[in-house]
């Protein structure tokens, strides 16, 4: 075949400097964070940016370490994210246990409700929510931030898809065992499907970290805001100190990092299900 | 869709129980903070409110009239419209070429895929603040960039007729290693056997993609424009970080004035926001209407 070798040619170099010039774009943040975080303000402020910084610096990393609230709010996304995703799996795997393995009138209305709750946006219970917490007295405390999302539909439809899967003839084997529900559920189903729970887990802890609308309107005290709340807040100072915000920046967006980069499979398998977030 | 494992229709009684008890913790979070409250965004909806935002008499649908009424409102929905149409065509449309030149049989794309997919790890809050300081107009990078080629430097938060492209450009950011993600899985599941007859009967390159790829990615890219859009609708932080829905109420969208008639500088009108927040419900279902509508006439999804 002599399909024109050239405009190949020409097409797989277009291709590749495409994307490399794409890769750059879209990494250059990424990059700015981990290195910029690193770097004096003096030295940030040169143009062109130092791409391969001279000096280093420890500094921003300091002074993030000193203002207290950031360290205390570094431990508040985690105790806050923490909680949810624990709770988020244990109320998704009985959850959907139920749906799956055990009697149930009306099997189809109640996982109806379910997936409907996936399609109400946060924004529409947003205003009842804070009221009801301010009444119970919780604004501005752990429980507060918590509480609206112990439990999810998206955990429930993940492991009920997995739990369906499951073959008959393991359940058959564990049952004439006397294994009961819940020692099944615990010593077989659970250890089973960990790569499932992984995907769950994996999801629920991004976007509880990442949370920003529920933890700005319910946390009033620096002391209670989480980390994203304060980071927003090192924009809004009256001296900008970029060096400060890029370190606390990197800081926070370390575990979710870590997890996007060596978790990439986990993220794949929950990629489709529950469109809201 | 297979059905599931039917139990036996004797089944104990204590076993009945045991699912509902398993249901419980759900179905009481639903309830207490899903079920409830958006009955109560009707009920606030359709009331008056005192100023510190306690209901104070029923009103009927007025707050309802009042927006349709209102030019400030005709704009918010104006810019929210704008602001979807910023963030969705480009990021997928821009997904899509990155993840069809991944196609191309190059190398390094494991790396290249994994270096799309990183902006995926940061939060709105955290991608915000590292665009408000590329935005900074004297010490910013982009600036900086510019005054390189020549141009003049621009006011990117500060501009009302360029704000809410800054905005979308975060957005955009921020959502491509979703995108990238989405589509890319979406490549892997078309059949390897499907592309390598369109390429042994001399399909290659552009005519493959055209052809082949992104017919086979419809579903995908329709799944991606649904979601992007309703991701859209939800936008708050980055419009909160950056601009407070200024300069001149250019980047106001529908959820920004929620969060500002409802909790921003001491307002607690919470009649006019529940009303507003009636109608992003609304959009947002249609949406996802459209969604199911469509995916169940033309396509299984896993």
């Amino acid at each position: 075949m002599t399909r024109a070798p050239l405009t190949r040619v020409l097409g797989r170099a277009a291709a590749h400097l495409l994307l490399a010039s794409a890769a750059l774009a879209v990494c250059f943040p990424v990059y700015y964070v981990l290195v910029g975080s690193f770097m004096t303000n003096a030295d940030l402020a040169v143009y062109p940016p130092a791409l391969v910084p001279h000096h280093l610096t420890l500094g921003n990393f300091a002074g993030a370490a000193r203002s207290v609230p950031l360290a205390r709010q570094y431990l508040n996304s985690a105790l806050v994210a923490g909680v949810i995703t624990t709770a988020q799996l244990l109320t998704s795997i009985l959850a959907a246990y139920a749906l799956v393995f055990l009697p149930l009138r009306f099997r189809g209305a109640v996982f109806g409700v379910f997936l409907a709750t996936l399609m109400v946006p946060g924004e529409a219970v947003i205003i009842p929510n804070y009221l009801t917490l301010s009444g119970w007295g919780l604004a501005d405390s752990y429980p507060a931030l918590v509480l609206p999302f112990l439990a999810s539909a998206f955990g429930t439809f993940m492991l009920r898809q997995a739990f369906r899967q499951f073959p008959q003839e393991l359940r058959d084997a564990a049952r004439l065992d006397g294994a009961g529900h819940w020692r099944f559920l615990w010593r077989i189903l659970v250890p089973l499907n960990k790569p499932t729970l992984a995907a769950v887990a994996v999801y629920v802890f991004l976007s509880a970290w990442n949370q920003y609308f529920w933890p700005l309107i319910i946390t009033r005290s620096a002391q209670m805001q989480t980390l994203q709340i304060g980071l927003a807040g090192l924009h809004d100072a009256d001296v900008a100190d970029p060096g400060l915000i890029l370190a606390g920046v990197l800081l926070s967006v370390l575990p979710t990092l870590l997890l996007v980069v060596f978790g990439q499979r986990f993220i794949v398998r929950g990629l489709t299900a529950g469109a809201v977030r | 869709m297979p059905t599931s494992p039917r139990p036996p229709s004797s089944a104990r009684p204590a076993e009945k129980a045991l699912a509902w008890a398993f249901l419980l913790p759900s179905v009481a979070v639903f309830a207490l903070f899903l079920g409830y409250p958006l009955y109560r965004t009707c009920y606030l909806s359709t009331h008056a409110n005192d100023l510190f935002g306690a209901p104070t008499r029923y009103v009927g649908l007025q707050h309802y009239a009042d927006l349709l009424g209102s030019a400030e409102f005709a704009r918010t929905l104006a810019t929210t419209g704008l602001f979807v149409l910023l963030t969705v065509v480009p990021g997928v449309l821009g997904a899509l070429l990155l993840v069809l030149l991944l196609e191309g049989r190059i190398r390094g794309v494991r790396l290249l895929r994994s270096a799309f997919a990183l902006p995926f790890a940061f939060s709105v809050a955290g991608a915000s603040v590292v665009f408000g300081v590329f935005y900074n107009p004297a010490t910013g990078v982009i600036n900086g960039l510019l005054s390189h080629v020549g141009a003049g430097p621009v006011n990117w938060l500060t501009d009302s007729g360029v704000a809410l492209v800054s905005v979308s450009l975060v957005t955009i950011w921020l959502n491509l290693g979703y995108n990238v993600l989405v589509l890319s899985a979406g490549i892997g599941s078309i059949p390897p056997e499907i592309s390598e007859a369109a390429r042994l009967d001399g399909a290659g390159g552009w005519r493959l993609a055209r052809s082949i790829t992104v017919p086979l990615l419809g579903p995908h890219l329709f799944f991606l424009v649904v979601v992007s859009t309703i991701n859209a609708l939800q936008t708050l932080g980055q419009i909160n970080i950056l601009t407070k829905g200024g300069p001149d109420h250019s980047t106001t969208t529908l959820n920004y004035s929620i969060y500002q008639k409802a909790f921003a500088f001491g307002s607690s009108d919470f009649g006019t926001a529940s009303a507003q927040a009636v109608v992003l419900l609304l959009v947002v279902l249609a949406c996802t209407a459209v969604q199911f509508g469509v995916i169940e006439r033309k396509v299984h999804y896993a």
